[in-house]
């Protein structure tokens, strides 16, 4: 009884295996030969993650990945930067120290609740607040420009508490990155 | 005597469109002295605005100008004058529908007071436009008091056809000047930042228009962000900051050319420029290294000055009309605050102390008694004024966000820019005495305005 089933499930699965192999004769050809840095990963014993990951190193998006962010935020009518800032900024700063060939702007922000020439001068304080910083952790000052854009440029629109904190931040903008 | 002296304007190139204004004196008799049962009292923030006939003004001979027929232009000119004196608030405008009368050439001068007592007019405007030979027109203009029977102003101007509109101005102003008692501000300019698009990437370009809001031009692109412009004392020339190649900095710009050119090279962000008295000096701020302290330079010269020198942000300076003082704004005590500093930098002192709120952008009134400001407290921006000592403030709006005041050449007057929440920024002005508040039209958005001083 057991063996009987056991063939007929054998037979069933041959059968099975038949009709796949036939609809793959059905399917177009298969693809062209994978290129050299495909066949290399594959040839790779044991591939790590940053292997299959399409990022490029040096480029904005591994600055993104390794700095966690391009930014940091502030507290109202303030330009000192937090643990988070701080944290963001020295993982800013280590991929800085790989790729010396990249300059960085530093962009200083506010939000819309403060008066014009005020908040240009407190979005300089702030692009000056996480320069600073960037220098501290072995950035070069000849890598580093600022800019203040006051509450000229917000990230985000509205004129909500949340929109205002998004919007009071020094951002690190990349030139001479690789491209992604 | 109490004819508005009116100053000779020869001006370059295309001043046979714009200027041209001459006052012609010989043509009018002086008058008597002010009739005293006739005025206008500008400081109670008038409930009751004095009610003023305005008709067309006539022509001795209908002629085509540059500008339409001088019939047309008289047209023009009343509703020009009728539209500058119902925007101060100070007076009523009778609608044209209820005259009983018109006017032709001998009613200009020797009115029918009776047709203008009846409608209820307590005074009177008339007027005539007459083409000249050499191309250019007269615009005659005559104020009456309905019930004592006399002529409080007999004014002339000569101009262009094309700024025909100066003229209409230049009579409301006579007007306004004479039942008032102070000078008026109806021939000036705006000078503000036109904003259109989304928040995130609004585009600004700078905008000049009469004060009425006619003659609108935009005078930059909106290639680059521009910011605060301020107009010179010779009203020609205007400084603002421009984000020209991604370098906020100051410029310097001529209105009737075009021109302009970059003032001094700082290292550094350089902003919030304004002229002094004289036009030779501009005052502003230079942010360095997170601190942002107040600078003059040399129009001319180049050379800079330092006036303040302490930790924290000082900006937003504006000269007092004598150019002896300077108002600013500072963070040194823990908040934004207004200050008040001679002219070279010494004797700095805080002058507002409202409990709790911050206070910026001072600016000095044209009379110096007053600096106008924004009041940040309680949700709310608001616009307010103080004496120079930090006596007597007052706040004229009550809104979520009004900020950055400017101040109409007589200082009667406040221009302002009020933003929406969510987005948004429109042009409003309002009387000092608090009243009167209007919303100024402009084509798009607006906001940074700056109000010129009364054209010669």
């Amino acid at each position: 009884m057991k063996t009987a089933i056991s063939r007929t499930l054998l037979i069933g699965l041959l059968v099975t295996a038949t009709a796949c192999a036939r609809n793959d004769e059905e399917l177009p050809p298969p693809p062209p030969p994978q290129d050299p840095v495909q066949q290399s990963q594959t040839q790779t014993p044991t591939p790590t993650p940053n292997v299959r990951d399409t990022v490029i190193p040096g480029s904005m998006a591994d600055f993104m990945r390794q700095a966690g962010a391009d930014r940091v935020f502030f507290a109202l009518d303030s330009s000192t930067l937090d643990a988070e800032a701080r944290d963001t900024l020295r993982r800013q700063a280590a991929w800085l120290d790989q790729y010396e060939n990249v300059r960085i702007t530093v962009e200083g922000h506010a939000d819309e609740r403060g008066t014009r020439e005020y908040n240009l001068a407190l979005g300089e304080r702030r692009a000056n607040a996480a320069a600073t910083y960037l220098q501290q952790q072995g950035v070069d000052s000849d890598r580093i420009t600022t800019i203040s854009y006051g509450k000229e440029r917000p990230a985000v629109e509205g004129s909500s508490e949340s929109a205002w904190a998004q919007n009071r931040r020094a951002v690190t903008v990349l030139s001479g990155a690789a491209a992604s | 005597m109490f004819l508005q002296p009116l100053t000779l304007s020869l001006s370059k190139g295309p001043s046979l469109v714009q200027g041209l204004l001459l006052l012609i004196a010989a043509l009018f008799l002086a008058l008597p002295a002010a009739a005293q049962n006739l005025s206008v009292d500008i400081n109670q923030g008038i409930s009751r605005p004095l009610p003023i006939a305005v008709p067309d003004f006539t022509t001795p001979g209908t002629v085509d100008t540059a500008a339409g027929t001088t019939t047309t232009l008289g047209e023009q000119v009343a509703d020009v004058i009728t539209n500058d004196l119902a925007s101060s608030g100070l007076f009523r405008p009778i609608d044209q529908l209820a005259f009983t009368t018109s006017v032709s050439m001998p009613d200009v001068t020797a009115p029918r007071y009776t047709n203008w007592r009846t409608i209820g007019a307590q005074a009177l405007v008339t007027g005539f436009v007459e083409a000249r030979g050499d191309g250019t027109i007269t615009v005659g203009c005559y104020l009456y008091d309905v019930f004592s029977q006399q002529a409080l102003v007999r004014q002339g101007f000569n101009t262009t056809p094309r700024a025909w509109r100066r003229a209409a101005h230049k009579c409301a102003d006579a007007v306004y000047s004479r039942l008032t008692g102070e000078t008026g501000y109806f021939d000036s300019r705006i000078v503000y930042v036109s904003e259109t698009g989304p928040a995130t990437d609004r585009i600004k370009r700078l905008a000049i228009m009469d004060q009425d809001g006619a003659n609108h031009r935009f005078l930059t692109n909106g290639q680059n962000l521009v910011l605060t412009p301020r107009f010179a004392p010779n009203q020609e020339t205007l400084t603002y900051l421009s984000y020209a190649q991604n370098r906020p900095r100051i410029y310097i710009y001529d209105v009737e050319t075009g021109s302009q050119r970059l003032v001094g090279d700082f290292p550094n962000m350089s902003f919030a420029p304004r002229f002094s008295p004289n036009g030779r000096t501009l005052v502003f701020s230079q942010a360095r290294a997170g601190n942002t302290d107040i600078y003059t330079v040399d129009v001319n010269s180049g050379s800079v000055r330092r006036l303040t020198n302490t930790p924290g942000i000082d900006t937003a300076p504006s000269f007092s009309p004598d150019g002896r003082r300077i108002t600013f704004e500072s963070d040194r005590g823990g908040s934004q605050q207004i200050y008040v500093m001679n002219a070279d930098g010494s004797g700095q002192r805080r002058i507002s102390f409202g409990d709790g709120a911050r206070y910026g952008t001072p600016v000095w009134s044209p009379r110096g008694d007053l600096i106008a400001f924004t009041r940040m407290g309680g949700g709310k921006f608001r616009i307010g004024v103080m004496r120079p000592d930090g006596t007597g403030e007052r706040l004229l709006t009550d809104s979520w966000q009004d900020e950055g005041p400017t101040w109409s050449p007589n200082g009667r007057v406040i221009m302002f820019f009020r933003s929406e929440r969510g987005g948004g920024a429109q042009l409003h002005s309002i009387d000092l005495t608090g009243v009167n508040e209007r919303r100024i039209d402009t084509p798009l958005q607006g906001s940074d305005p700056a109000w010129s001083p009364l054209r010669p």
